[in-house]
């Protein structure tokens, strides 16, 4: 089951309309916004158009080209899919401060009528500071990747089209809001943001267990996961060499992802203490 | 918080897992496959469809005819394990899907499927038919290099697919699953009532 040109292997493996609503909208909201911005008293630089599109680039290939099909049928793919809708997509794309580049790029009736509502939405409100408290926030992106790997619920999630879309929907969504968090861009005095030391709390508390199930897969000497024998692996390769290339990406990656934004934080604090005012979706 | 969050992880997981009750320990993959819906071509070149099963406990299997070992063993074992429920195997079929149609032309299809007994249907279909089906029930196939003579493995799932008379996916068999619980599986569907329906394609 290979696509027989080059070009076939960015053809999507399965249609979803939503993942091109998506990555299509917010790619266009951005380009929008950013060139609205870019000659306003607060431009977004090259850096963040770059840091954002990629971060989105990255979410699309995974979840709409050959690499989808890669990513059902060999278990140490599924886990590059999950690394880059967990984590490096939503980093990069968050990283950017998008939040004012986007608004921009609104048209003007939803900047004035549909933002305010939403953020006059109560219920929607509570959700968001229940998902975004700094104790739910962690436990939630470590839980997901925890859940997912259940071998049971995995078993169903790589056998039925619904939980996989699921499962990697919530994953996107989880990274998204994390990243949201960490790297939120707005000034000090905002209200409800989380300074930098408990930032870096965070980031610090979701690394442990994520080391724990990378080396628990790295290092199982049994098949976890048996589902990719029993629906075919992509190409052959023994399954615990699968398994163990899975465990490491999980393991390793992942946690450098906390490391490298917590850089990131530290630049961002000192500068915020000399007083140099961030620049709006300045990168670092 | 934790309080709050562990019963939620744990009312998600068993919802994952206790599905509807399993008729054997075949694992019941009732919730997570869609109905039987195929086209496909048979032995006499005839086209067939999945409702021409309708009514039928069908066992689907994906293959290719120049298998060296574990597509002969599996169907051999299925056809024997029908073999045995009686009269009830006529309503039994046992669907052996080729993947590799360059090599498996109708004749040797209609030539394999005999050697097995009455029970096995070989079928296969163009790579878009193919395609088709093997991305419905998310199982992946592939062609390993050519040797001098021009032969080639094909890589392929190992799963068997149990479907009810109504054309639901139901059961999930591998290698490992003894004959008991395969009888036992496929008895427990035949068994069970309420089967005039067709949910497949037509």
């Amino acid at each position: 089951m290979q696509p027989d040109s080059a070009w076939a292997y960015l053809l999507p493996w399965e249609f979803y309309p939503a993942v091109v609503l998506f990555c299509g909208g917010l790619a266009w909201l951005y380009i929008r916004g950013w060139r609205r911005c870019r000659h306003s008293a607060r431009p977004a630089g090259y850096a963040a158009l770059v840091s954002f599109l990629t971060g989105l680039g990255l979410v699309y290939l995974v979840m709409h080209t050959y690499l989808d099909y890669l990513a059902q049928h060999m278990f140490w793919i599924h886990r590059v899919q999950h690394l880059v809708l967990h984590h490096l997509g939503p980093f990069l794309m968050l990283l950017a401060g998008p939040w004012e580049v986007l608004r921009a790029g609104l048209p003007v009736s939803a900047r004035a009528r549909w933002l305010p509502a939403l953020a006059r939405n109560r219920p929607l409100r509570l959700l968001y500071r229940g998902v975004q408290y700094p104790l739910v926030a962690p436990l939630l992106f470590v839980g997901l990747i925890y859940f997912w790997l259940l071998p049971e619920v995995h078993f169903g999630a790589m056998l039925s089209a619904t939980r996989y879309q699921l499962m990697n929907w919530s994953m996107l969504l989880d990274g998204l809001l994390f990243w949201w968090l960490i790297f939120d861009s707005r000034p000090a005095s905002a209200v409800g943001r989380l300074g930098y030391g408990g930032r870096i709390v965070i980031l610090s508390l979701v690394v442990p267990p994520q080391i724990l199930i990378g080396a628990h897969m790295a290092l199982a000497t049994e098949s976890l996961y048996p589902v990719y024998n029993v629906c075919g692996r992509a190409w052959p390769i023994s399954p615990l060499t699968d398994q163990q290339i899975g465990g490491l990406v999980t393991w390793i990656p992942s946690s450098m992802m906390s490391v490298l934004a917590m850089l990131v934080l530290l630049r961002r604090w000192m500068r915020e203490r000399e007083g140099a005012p961030l620049r709006q979706g300045s990168v670092s | 918080m934790k309080r709050v969050v562990w019963p939620l992880v744990l009312a998600l997981v068993l919802a994952a897992c206790g599905d509807a009750p399993s008729p054997a320990r075949l694992r019941d993959i009732g919730a997570l496959l869609p109905p039987l819906t195929f086209t496909l071509h048979d032995g006499e070149a005839r086209t067939r469809r999945a409702a021409d099963f309708a009514g039928q406990v069908v066992v689907l299997y994906f293959g290719y005819t120049h298998c060296p070992d574990i597509c002969p063993t599996t169907l051999a074992r299925l056809a024997g394990l029908v073999r045995r429920l009686g009269a009830a195997a006529a309503r039994v079929s046992i669907l052996f899907v080729s993947v590799d149609p360059a090599r498996d032309t109708p004749a040797v299809l209609h030539a394999y499927a005999e050697a097995f007994g009455p029970r096995v249907v070989a079928l296969s279909g163009s790579q878009e038919q193919l395609g088709a089906l093997a991305r419905r029930y998310r199982v992946s196939y592939g062609l390993g290099p050519a040797d001098g003579d021009g032969q080639y493995e094909v890589s392929h799932s190992s799963a068997v697919f149990i479907f009810d008379p109504r054309g639901r996916a139901r059961l999930l068999a591998t290698a490992e699953d003894s004959d008991a619980d395969l009888l036992a599986g496929i008895q427990g569907l035949l068994a069970a009532g309420g089967n005039e329906r067709w949910d497949g394609a037509r």
